[in-house]
């Protein structure tokens, strides 16, 4: 893996700002450069350079691009013990005061959380009360996450993340096997929306019971995290919660005072002031 | 008793380990000196999904508490951290800590090249890098880019491993300052201590 300078990778984002109007100036850095140190290995670039003349002649190869520098790496259910604490107090505690509810899975990648967050939900019988909408920056990975098709070699993860949380059927009935993939059952999404967002530049767009964004705003530094949360926090209902991954904290973002800690072991936060 | 070309320029310290580590790095942690001034990075394989218990087995005998830093936070001289479970532990210009669920590198998330290359980067020739027992290949391109970058490199000698493949594939891959035992590691690290007044 070659080192890149930070002047180089400087050069690709305004160019790629100024050509598609995306912003990767503020992701964080380390994370951001071996992500495109992987590009150029993968593609066999010889340089930034030569990367950032293919990115501005060939918005095809831009998609390709997006896709590799956004992607985030999920399990369905990660962190198990996350989703029962949903499923035991965050979700009933939202039925006492609501007869549907609103999530927003902001940066859902490849969608392994929304199926999670629809088995959930269907076991506790309130899938038909649920409105869903799941965001992602990258139009292939949403087409990935919408078509519900996974590698069957992931599934023994996801199914010991299932077993661990504890749910009421087997993680086999959601889905059918198609030689090395899987196929999820389309019924369990029937309530999701998809849909192309930017959480960077994008417009606040709806209002949400409960927001998940886990493991999304890790690789923002920490002046987009702050902006982002700002964006959070106006699609959020008073009252409404938010959970981010179990090593993000919001303590330095500016507006934390806005929320209060509901679980810190599980980074539940409500917010709490307009 | 061996002697080591120390100074006070370092700033930081990263240690890798996977199988067989785990017994060094309680011992190293609960002999260094009290108030051992330099931070201690350290990313060991564990398991993926058991996010608990790892840190408080290590701080039991440690003589400092150890911390499972959270994304961006800052790094503070004198603190022992450990890579968090199922994430990716990058260091990043400006001294703080950022995470990422990345895919598995080497097999494995954490992955120790990343926490040293990344470190590496940061800290330049201010750096030493500590790799311990293991059974893979992971942390042998970080202590070649802490070399390169004109780090310090000490490998637990492969000898003295229960399984020698991960210092064995750095020894292979770049050059190696030091070669010690767990018991020199310790007495290297105080030797360190005692450059900074």
């Amino acid at each position: 893996m070659q080192e890149i300078e930070i002047a180089n990778l400087r050069k690709l984002t305004e160019v790629v700002k100024a050509t598609y109007n995306y912003d990767f100036t503020n992701y964080a850095m380390s994370s951001f450069k071996r992500r495109i140190s992987r590009v150029l290995d993968l593609f066999n670039f010889q340089s930034v350079d030569a990367l950032i003349a293919k990115v501005e002649s060939d918005p095809k190869f831009f998609e390709t691009f997006v896709q590799e520098i956004t992607v985030n790496v999920t399990e369905m259910f990660r962190d198990p013990s996350f989703w029962r604490l949903l499923r035991e107090d965050i979700v009933p505690n939202l039925l006492l005061n609501h007869s549907s509810i609103n999530i927003w899975h902001a940066g859902c990648s490849s969608g392994e959380e929304v199926y999670s967050m629809c088995m959930l939900l269907n076991e506790m019988g309130i899938l038909d009360k649920s409105k869903i909408i799941a965001t992602d920056l990258d139009k292939g990975i949403l087409e990935k996450a919408r078509s519900g098709r996974y590698k069957l070699k992931n599934m023994e993860l996801h199914e010991k993340n299932y077993i661990r949380f504890q749910g009421t059927h087997s993680i086999k009935d959601y889905y059918t096997i198609k030689g090395d993939e899987i196929q999820m059952n389309p019924e369990l999404v029937r309530n999701v929306s998809w849909r192309e967002h930017d959480l960077v530049n994008g417009p606040v767009f709806n209002k949400f019971d409960l927001v998940l964004c886990r493991n999304v705003m890790i690789y923002f530094n920490q002046n987009l995290q702050n902006e982002v949360l700002k964006k959070i926090h106006e699609s959020m209902f008073k009252y409404g919660y938010l959970a981010i991954g179990s090593k993000e904290s919001l303590i330095w973002c500016e507006i934390a005072n806005k929320f209060i800690v509901v679980n810190n072991e599980e980074k539940i936060y409500k917010k709490i002031k307009e | 008793m061996k002697k080591y070309d120390l100074s006070d320029k370092y700033k930081a310290i990263v240690i890798g380990g996977s199988a067989g580590s785990f017994q060094g790095v309680v011992k190293i942690l609960s002999n260094i000196p009290e108030n051992f001034k330099l931070p201690i990075i350290m990313c060991l394989h564990r398991l993926k999904h058991v996010r608990n218990g790892f840190v408080e087995a290590l701080s039991i005998k440690s003589v400092k508490p150890v911390h499972e830093p959270f994304d961006k936070e800052s790094i503070k001289r004198g603190r022992v951290y450990l890579a968090p479970a199922n994430y990716h532990l990058h260091i990043e210009l400006g001294h703080t800590f950022a995470l990422s669920t990345d895919r598995l590198e080497n097999n494995s998330r954490p992955a120790i090249d990343i926490t040293l290359e990344t470190a590496a980067y940061v800290y330049k020739e201010k750096l030493i890098g500590i790799l311990l027992s293991g059974a893979n290949r992971d942390g042998a391109k970080g202590m070649k880019r802490i070399k390169d970058r004109g780090g310090m490199t000490i490998i637990q000698d492969p000898s003295t491993c229960m399984i020698d493949t991960m210092p064995t594939a750095a020894k292979n891959l770049t050059e190696i300052d030091y070669s010690l035992d767990v018991d020199e590691i310790i007495n290297f690290l105080k030797q360190l201590d005692s450059q900074y007044k």
